[in-house]
């Protein structure tokens, strides 16, 4: 590593390797960070979940977007994957389906950004543990 | 009763103890505060001989625990310092309670064997054991076991050891010895040589210091009375006897006289009275000893000015035989430095088993050469290979202070009502050199008067050299032999002599000439003298009664004994001579070596 | 490209010694099998803490908690949760007070009371990676004290902290820096004490395995504060995790500057070195372990002197636990004002504990000073085993009291256990149920202090050994009435005159269970029996005639030939060759031998 001389370089190297723990961080307190559970069971992964996946961790982070993104067996909608699941701090989680990259973009900054509804909510029958 | 104490100026420390206002110097302990005012606090390993520096302060046994008032725990009096405002209180039933079951668990790990005990009347476990007044021990247990050793000047017998650490400090602070120290824990704990070898096997030098302040029987003398009984009583046997200078000045201590009586004709009168053949003095020899020790440094000297390179400076006294012990254990790289000649003890027994035996028409195998000394070591000297011949020591064997008082006093010899008796000639003749012997910067001193004359060819008039006396541990001088500066230094304790050699190994310090004894004060505070117990000033009053002795001589220079002058006439020849070399002088071995190679 | 998941596995010691190493090879393997290294980071973390359940992998970031993982079960774990995102619902926690699994240990009863300060970093962050630490706002309070902080801040802010010592002794940490800062010489020194040697406890090794650029941290900023520029770890040769973890640690720090000369450009310069104990007991007492370190024998001396102001080599020294210097950075980053919100009165901050004995979540804890006994075993601890019966709890390692039913909703606190008769001591805390006999239990106690005992003063080389020996005879039935008394009072006066913390605590095993179990005594020494069925040598092993049908099953199986019997005849048993090893009882089938 390199030579740490003085306090700004920890502090540069400190928001260098933050984002190596990060994901550790934040799931050490889901309750306060927004929560993106991704349907990655065989229908998901067939319908292309692992790229809404993807797009919802690089893109999340991009938007400023202090978020868990993990994922989840079937959630049982298997005609709407890729499923994602969203749980804003403090508020009841909702289900959307069809989730492409596209709509993971609208649902970003329409949702997440701005409390806006978004098309495609799955009207949920269970709780989520 | 009068309650406030006479306190000196500097005191700045005031508190109670027993609810008596006490003040004392900054840096004082609770123990020693108490007994100031008179307040007895028992204590068992603590050790303070003031004037030397030497103190035993492990804090260990616990019998001196007093209470401290807002303290949780009681407090070990000998080291707890004392703080302004403290209360103390050193007889509460808490802190007697604590003292009576500490000293039963002592007893519960210690043989009750006192009836057979060398240290029985003179254990100051016995003695604690009878002033609190117990009868009987609750505990009951394992015992420790470990092996009683015995070497030829010390017996360790550890299941006696009540873990003070007296002897350890003694053997490693003191004299940087190295050979006693704590081995294994709990209840295993104990005080060993190294991987529990013997003592043989070990570096002791036998300087008997640990045995000079062991409280109990754990570490005693290898005790010869009972041969020597054996020896007078055999009528075919003579039995002459040789007493160093030291035992005077302390002998009578063990019949209860102050410190510092000189008992030199008492003494006598009892070792004839004893049965002895002949009562014959190792001042004697100590004169003798300065004839060839002084003589040698002469030697050397010149050649040294003659611009010898190889000659050894400086020199080094030989007479203390734990002195030698530590330097072919400790430094034997410098084995060439000490003078050659032998002690004052085997120059005796040589001179009396190869002369007087044949002057007095003795068969050799029929003399019995005892010495009486203030010393372990020299029980362990006299029986070195190189001073026997065809296997008979020139000095059969040794006893100590303790020993012969100890003999006396089974002999039922009332010491106090002899009359003073002289020793016999020649070999009882000595001079006031010879006296000195026994205190540390003695022998340099005897051996300045000698050279000064040889040297100088001049009358000595005042023979007092006091810069060379004293208690302090290192001292250095430097005396004018008519232009000449001799530089000596003089240590005692083997901790300071070692510090000494190592300035000369070092070659930071220039000497011509160096005294060494081995134990405290010297041979006045030799490991087989009368217990201190912990105080110095005896100490102090034994030189004292030496150089008493010494002013009080008619002749105060050895080359000046007649019977030393008629014995290199009729006998040796000249000092350094080829019958000296043979007699007198020895050589040294690498010990540590020996001790590897086995 | 930074990872979606990350894999923790537990690296410390206990979880390595069940395979944990072979666990993250074999996880790395099926990983790169599968192509998704890249995706899926795996870690070597220090402990978490969970012990009875290890080794444990945690799948971040949904935080599945898997437990007793074996090397086997790698693939399972990544072609079902990490491929496909289904639980390994059979690797899963099971609480056994609801009977079904939980995969967050957020909702573990084991992880609930806990509050993570000094192992903050444990099973979070790899110990190896300097990184790691410092994105965990690592030395960023070294940075704190050498750029915005005097020495006399950093002292007054641990003082306000109202932090105290977790080695055992409990004094205050702040005071002691500050004796330490008094004295002026030309080199001071700053020690760790890792010399942990209360059986069962691990806190410290813990911390050591798992952060140790927390303690390498601390000892820089005690360094700075009292003026040393000296440090010294001395620790047990028997942890040689540890010991690599903290080699890796001081080389990171040093390669980066973060150790040495000029440090983040001020004048400070701090080293820090190694010392190797060899496992003694009473080398976690200050004096005793800096004589260790100076290599003389390591037993106590008195103080005062206190090390502060003559320690190692008779220069001040500052000796503080791996548990105390661990709290030091974020006391520092976070404020002395959020630290001693934590707590009781006078017990600031958390207390980790290392819980054993008959209770369900044997492992390592660290719960808010204040937390009761009853939360520590019942909510945390999940309970007594095999659902037997609480019967006390030993707290502050061999020399600690054992407390009882009544002192179950003390809460936990330095000032509340000494009151009870027990100590903090360095966090030792073991369950006894219903089976355990209490004399026995205390003899057990003794046995160690005894061992271990440097035998410097009398109390403790001569006094335990023989409480050892009273406890020793009363378990074998040959107690007399007067021994109680004569136990108490040796005790009492062990306490009282023992030179160092070792003696003045030993006896409380001894004492605590004499005034909480008075009754065990007297059945052991008036009845000659064991209440428990614990001392064999109270016990015997009679065949009931009505029972025994004489199949002889017994007489082949007894070792010591000890039951006699004809065939299809009731048999009995010589108690004088009887030698009470129980293999009879295993043996009979019609249970028709007892344990009178």
């Amino acid at each position: 590593m390199e030579k740490i001389k003085t306090l700004a370089d920890l502090k540069r190297i400190k928001e260098n390797v933050q984002a190596k723990i990060e994901l550790r961080e934040r799931s050490e307190r889901p309750g306060e960070l927004v929560q993106v559970k991704v349907a990655m069971a065989t229908c998901g992964i067939a319908a292309g979940s692992k790229e809404t996946m993807n797009y919802f961790i690089d893109h999340l982070d991009k938007n400023g977007i202090r978020a868990v993104v993990t994922q989840t067996g079937c959630m049982g909608y298997c005609y709407a994957e890729p499923t994602v699941e969203i749980s804003k701090p403090g508020k009841e989680p909702i289900v959307f389906g069809g989730v492409t990259p596209a709509r993971a973009e609208e649902i970003i900054q329409r949702y997440l950004k701005n409390d806006e509804l978004v098309e495609g909510i799955i009207p949920v029958n269970y709780r989520s543990v | 009763m009068n309650n406030t104490q006479s306190l000196p100026m500097e005191s700045t420390i005031k508190l109670q103890i027993d609810r008596r206002d006490v003040a004392v110097a900054p840096g004082t302990s609770i123990l020693e505060a108490a007994r100031g005012a008179g307040i007895h606090v028992p204590s068992l390993c603590y050790m303070n001989l003031r004037d030397t520096c030497i103190s035993n302060l492990p804090a260990s046994c616990r019998i001196c625990v007093v209470e401290v008032e807002g303290r949780r725990n009681l407090a070990p009096a000998c080291s707890t310092r004392c703080e302004e405002g403290m209360k103390v209180t050193t007889t509460s039933a808490r802190v007697m309670n604590a003292q009576k079951t500490v000293l039963e668990l002592i007893l519960s790990d210690h043989p009750t064997d006192c009836l057979i005990c060398p240290k029985s009347g003179n254990c100051d476990l016995q003695e604690m054991a009878a002033r609190l007044k117990i009868r009987e021990v609750p505990f009951k247990g394992e015992q420790s076991s470990h092996v009683k050793e015995s070497s030829p000047s010390i017996i360790r017998d550890m299941n006696k050891c009540i873990y003070c650490r007296r002897c350890e400090m003694m053997c490693n602070k003191v004299q940087t010895v190295g050979a006693l120290a704590a081995v294994n824990r709990g209840f295993n704990a104990t005080i060993a040589p190294a991987f529990e070898r013997p003592l043989g096997e070990s570096e002791c030098t036998y300087c008997g210091q640990c045995v000079a302040v062991c409280p109990v029987g754990a570490l005693t003398e290898n005790d010869h009375t009972n041969r020597l009984l054996a020896d007078l009583a055999d009528p075919s046997k003579t039995v002459i006897v040789q007493t160093a200078p030291a035992v005077r000045a302390a002998l009578g201590e063990e019949f209860g006289l102050p410190a510092g009586t000189s008992v030199t004709g008492r003494m006598v009168s009892a070792l004839r009275a004893l049965g002895f053949d002949k009562v014959f003095d190792t001042d004697f020899a100590a004169d003798l000893t300065i004839m060839e020790e002084g003589s040698e440094l002469l030697d050397r000297l010149a050649r040294f000015l003659d611009g010898d390179k190889t000659v050894a400076l400086p020199i080094l006294t030989s007479c203390c035989p734990a002195w030698v012990n530590f330097f072919e254990h400790h430094f034997p790289d410098m084995l060439d430095i000490p003078s050659s000649a032998r002690s004052p003890q085997q120059m005796f027994g040589a001179i009396a088993k190869n002369w007087w035996a044949r002057e007095a028409g003795v068969k050799r195998e029929d003399l019995v050469v005892v010495s009486i000394m203030p010393c372990l070591a020299k029980k362990y000297e006299c029986a070195r290979d190189e001073f026997k011949e065809n296997g008979d020591p020139d000095v059969n064997y040794s006893l100590s202070t303790r020993e012969l008082a100890g003999l006396i006093k089974r002999a039922n010899v009332e010491f106090d009502s002899l009359p003073d008796g002289d020793f016999d000639r020649p070999m009882g003749e000595s001079t006031g050199a010879g006296v000195i012997f026994g205190a540390t910067g003695g022998v340099m001193e005897a051996a300045l008067r000698t050279a000064h004359e040889l040297y100088t060819g001049k009358k000595l008039e005042n023979v007092n050299f006091e810069s060379v006396r004293g208690l302090q541990g290192i001292k250095k001088a430097t005396v004018d032999l008519d232009g000449f500066e001799l530089k000596i230094g003089i240590a005692h304790g083997l901790g300071n002599a070692r510090a000494l050699l190592e300035e000369i190994r070092e070659k930071r310090c220039e000497y011509h000439a160096i005294e060494i004894m081995a134990c405290p004060g010297g041979c006045i505070g030799g490991g087989g003298q009368p217990l201190h117990h912990g105080d110095s000033a005896r100490l102090k009053a034994r030189a004292r009664a030496l150089y008493a002795e010494d002013a009080g001589k008619p002749s105060r220079k050895s080359h000046e004994n007649p019977c030393i002058i008629k014995l290199y006439e009729e006998f040796l020849g000249k000092p350094l001579g080829e019958k000296a070399h043979h007699l007198l002088h020895t050589s040294y071995f690498n010990k540590g070596k020996a001790i590897q190679e086995r | 490209m930074s990872y979606k998941m990350h894999v923790l596995v537990c690296g410390g010691t206990g979880c390595r010694a069940s395979n944990s190493q072979e666990i993250i090879a074999r996880l790395r393997e099926s990983l790169e099998e599968r192509h998704l290294d890249g995706e899926v980071q795996v870690i070597a973390t220090g402990c978490f803490g969970f012990c009875e359940q290890g080794p444990i992998v945690k799948i971040m970031p949904d935080n599945t908690f898997y437990t007793r993982v074996t090397p086997g079960d790698t693939a399972e774990i990544i072609n079902e949760h990490v491929v496909k995102g289904r639980k390994v619902e059979r690797l899963l926690y099971k609480d056994p007070r609801e009977d079904k699994s939980v995969s967050d240990s957020k909702h573990m009863g084991f992880y609930q009371k806990q509050l993570r300060v000094a192992l903050r970093n444990c099973g979070f962050i790899d110990p190896e990676n300097l990184e790691e630490y410092i994105a965990r706002d690592g030395y960023a309070a070294l940075a704190k004290c050498l750029g915005e902080m005097t020495p006399r801040e950093v002292i007054d802010e641990i003082k306000r902290s109202g932090l105290r010592g977790r080695g055992g002794g409990g004094f205050p940490t702040g005071l002691k820096w500050e004796f330490a800062g008094k004295y002026r010489a030309d080199q001071k020194y700053v020690v760790c004490n890792a010399d942990e040697g209360d059986p069962g406890a691990f806190m410290d090794r813990s911390i050591m395995e798992g952060d140790p650029h927390s303690v390498i941290e601390a000892m820089a900023i005690c360094g700075y504060s009292i003026g040393a520029s000296k440090g010294l770890v001395y620790i047990r040769a028997e942890y040689p995790l540890a010991i690599q973890r903290l080699k890796i640690a001081i080389e990171q720090a040093r390669a980066c500057g973060l150790l040495g000369e000029r440090i983040l450009g001020s004048d400070f310069n701090f080293s820090i070195e190694l010392r190797y104990g060899a496992g003694a007991f009473v080398c976690g007492e200050e004096t005793a372990l800096i004589h260790s370190m100076e290599g003389a024998r390591g037993e106590p001396t008195m103080k005062p002197p206190f090390p502060a102001e003559s320690g190692y080599l008779g220069r001040p020294t500052n000796v503080n636990n791996v548990e105390t210097l661990a709290n030091i950075p974020v006391i520092i980053t976070k404020g002395a004002g959020w630290f001693n919100k934590i707590g009781t009165e006078r017990s600031k901050g958390t207390k980790v504990f290392a819980l054993a004995g008959k209770i369900n979540n044997v492992g390592l804890i660290e719960v808010p000073m204040g937390t009761t006994l009853r939360e520590v075993i019942y909510e945390i601890g999940g309970g007594i085993k095999n659902g037997k019966k609480f019967k006390a709890v030993q707290t502050g390692g061999p020399s600690g009291g054992c407390l009882t039913e009544k002192h179950l909703d003390v809460p936990i606190d330095f000032d509340n256990l000494l009151a009870s008769g027990s100590m903090m001591g360095s966090g030792g805390m073991i369950v006894m149920d219903e089976d355990d006999c209490m004399v026995a239990v205390a003899k057990f106690y003794l046995e160690f202090t005894v061992e271990e005992s440097c035998g410097k003063c009398t109390p403790c080389r001569v006094g335990n050994k023989r409480l050892h020996e009273i406890l020793d005879k009363i378990t074998r039935g040959e107690g007399e009435p007067a021994d109680v008394d004569r136990l108490r009072n040796l005790g009492k006066v062990i306490k009282d005159t023992a030179l160092c913390g070792l003696g003045q605590t030993s006896p409380n095993p001894v004492l605590s269970t004499l005034d909480n179990f008075p009754g065990e005594y007297a059945a052991h020494i008036n009845e000659r029996k064991c209440p428990a069925g614990r001392c064999k040598a109270l016990l015997s092993y009679v065949i009931d005639p009505r029972l025994c049908i004489g199949c002889t099953l017994c007489t082949r199986a007894c070792p010591a030939a000890a039951i006699v019997g004809n065939r299809k005849e009731p048999h009995a048993i010589d108690a004088a060759k009887c030698i009470k090893c129980g293999t009879c009882v295993e043996k009979c089938k019609f249970k028709a031998i007892f344990i009178r």
